[in-house]
């Protein structure tokens, strides 16, 4: 087990996925912090009409977070899928797999070593993130988000939940086709959360319901809204409301109903995958 | 005491393809037995299926009393598959590791410097796979299989990148391991090398066994040859237990006898008698 958790940490590092993530990761921190600097300046400088009862700090806190968390959201998933989206298929096609496959460690311990690993690696590097968004945030604008852990907790989750997604791909199908699945899959969820906002704000029956279907079937996109509707969960009236409108709005099925979905739904998607794999021909 | 390899009965269709069409076939402790057929016979399928990468579609694969595939069989075995590769950052040495951990071998460096040593890498032992040749990353390949001291080895195409050199190595080494009482079963399309080393025989064609036998029985008689005065006479059909009669009546007619040798069809002629034409 410890052996295939190693095996998959170098060749990660080989591939130089770790580098290039850690890259971008600067080039992000460093654009977020500057973007930050510049909107929490303005800010200073806005006084919103005598009627309007907004608290423009904590909106441009909340709303520049919510990107933090989105971008957050977006390089875990991009590293969860570097990491697994060629494990099964990929590395069988190029012969890989097949010297390991026939040791006693067996298919599904194989599977599982290379889920830890990977998704121990996005959690970490999804918290850092995570705190460093916040960090900025807080250091230039002095808004702190309402729940500080929780989010972050939210978001690792679904990260791993892409994870075990990427895994489960990557049995049944080629790295690249698993790749482009997986980002599909992540787009739509994506575009099902706008969804939900834009139903809510028109009021619109049929689109909250296609939007709370899409959160079912897609969980990591419900955490992802939950933790969003998490920093500003004391956030109330003008302010709450119109960042609710907002792209970083957050969620409208949240609660415990959903994160203990979300945990049956990455134990079917790891189970699916060990099953799928056992009777793979390779 | 089970064999070590017994298949029976042994079916895989990959769609409309039938890749075997009931294979029977035992490999006994210590034996070699060889594995040949065109491409495309279902070589690699059958070994495939006893280590385990495939699941057949109908009849059973046992490897040392164990259903192919299980932990017990998978304890068992070591196998060198026909299209491999190992990770190109890895040293030789360290891939020998890797699968020391996973075979739960005990062997440690020793075990390591041994086996580099059987393939002649004892000097490759820091060198990078991707900066290896493909021969030399074949040779890794069989130290990989005998990592764990296996009691039954499957080795599809070992030889297929070594110049004369190693496979003459690789040839010493399987009768070494015969001699220990390992079970090997070795796919190859190198008939002379199968012909010196295999203890027995089957050539596999469209799926099917279409020969099998030690090389000595599937290589039968096809004459004899007498040399004398009158020149060189060959006497088709005849074999070894005609020779004496045959030389006596050329003495009794007053010729002088030079020679005498016992024709045989070499496995590369059994091959192609059974074969045809085939491939695929
Ligand atoms: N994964 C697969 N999907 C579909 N057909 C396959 C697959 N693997 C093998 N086959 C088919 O099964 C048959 C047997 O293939 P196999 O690889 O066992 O032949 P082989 O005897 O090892 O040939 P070679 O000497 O070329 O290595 C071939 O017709 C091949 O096309
Ligand atoms: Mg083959």
């Amino acid at each position: 087990m410890i052996t295939i958790i190693r095996y998959g940490m170098q060749e990660a590092l080989r591939r130089k996925v770790f580098l290039v993530v850690l890259s971008l990761t600067i080039v992000f921190l460093g654009l977020f912090w500057v973007i930050n600097h510049f909107v929490f300046r303005d800010v200073a400088h806005i006084t919103p009409p005598e009627d309007v009862h907004v608290d423009s700090r904590t909106f441009a806190g909340a709303f520049m977070f919510g990107l933090g968390m989105f971008a957050t959201l977006f390089l875990g998933v991009v590293l969860a899928v570097f990491l697994t989206l060629g494990v099964v298929s990929g590395d069988a096609e190029r012969g890989l797999l097949q010297p390991l496959v026939v040791r006693p460690i067996g298919r599904a311990a194989l599977l599982g070593a290379r889920f830890l690993g990977a998704a121990a690696v996005c959690a970490a590097y999804v918290l850092a993130v995570y705190f460093g968004a916040m960090l900025i945030v807080g250091g230039t604008g002095h808004w702190w988000p309402d729940r500080i852990v929780t989010p972050g907790i939210e978001l690792v989750a679904a990260v791993v939940i892409v994870t075990a997604l990427s895994l489960l791909g990557s049995v049944v199908l080629s790295a690249t086709a698993n790749g482009i699945a997986v980002f599909m899959l992540f787009g739509a969820g994506l575009v099902a959360g706008l969804l939900g906002s834009i139903g809510h704000a028109l009021d619109s029956h049929a689109v909250k319901t296609s939007a709370a279907v899409a959160a079912w079937v897609l969980p990591f996109e419900a955490l992802y809204q939950d933790a969003l509707r998490q920093i500003t969960a004391s956030t109330s009236g003008v302010t709450g409301f119109l960042l609710q409108l907002g792209p970083f709005g957050g969620a409208y099925i949240h609660g415990w109903g959903i994160r203990l979905w979300a945990a049956a739904y990455l134990a079917l998607v790891a189970f699916g995958a060990a099953l799928v794999f056992a009777r793979r021909d390779l | 005491m089970p064999a070590a390899l017994a298949v029976s009965g042994l079916v895989k269709r990959y769609g409309a393809v039938e890749a075997l069409g009931g294979v029977d076939l035992e490999v006994r402790e210590g034996e070699l037995v060889g594995l040949l057929g065109p491409n495309g016979a279902g070589k690699s399928t059958l070994v495939k299926i006893a280590v385990g990468l495939v699941r057949p579609t109908a009849g059973q694969a046992a490897l040392a009393g164990a259903v192919a595939g299980s932990l017990a069989a998978r304890r068992a075995l070591g196998y060198l598959a026909e299209l491999f590769r190992f990770p190109g950052w890895y040293t030789a040495d360290e891939v020998l590791l890797l699968h020391q951990r996973l075979a739960g071998s005990d062997g440690g460096a020793e075990e390591r410097r041994r086996l580099l040593e059987l393939v002649a890498l004892a000097d490759a032992r820091d060198r990078r796979v991707e900066a290896m040749s493909k021969g030399m990353q074949q040779r890794l390949g069989i130290a990989q299989a005998l990592v764990g001291e296996p009691r039954v080895l499957l080795l599809d195409e070992p030889t297929s990148a070594l110049d004369p050199v190693g496979r003459r190595t690789v040839r010493l080494l399987l009768e070494e391991l015969r001699g220990r009482g390992v079970a090997v079963l070795l796919n190859s399309h190198l008939l002379s090398e199968v012909e010196l080393v295999c203890d027995r025989v089957a050539i596999l064609l469209d799926g099917k066994v279409v020969a099998a036998g030690t090389p000595a029985e599937l290589a039968r008689p096809r004459g004899v040859e007498i040399e004398t005065d009158a020149g060189l006479e060959t006497i088709a059909g005849a074999g070894r237990e005609d020779a004496p009669r045959l030389v006596a009546e050329r003495v009794a007619a007053g010729r002088q006898v030079y020679g005498v040798r016992v024709l045989t069809s070499t496995l590369e002629e059994v091959y192609l008698e059974k074969v045809g034409g085939a491939t695929s």
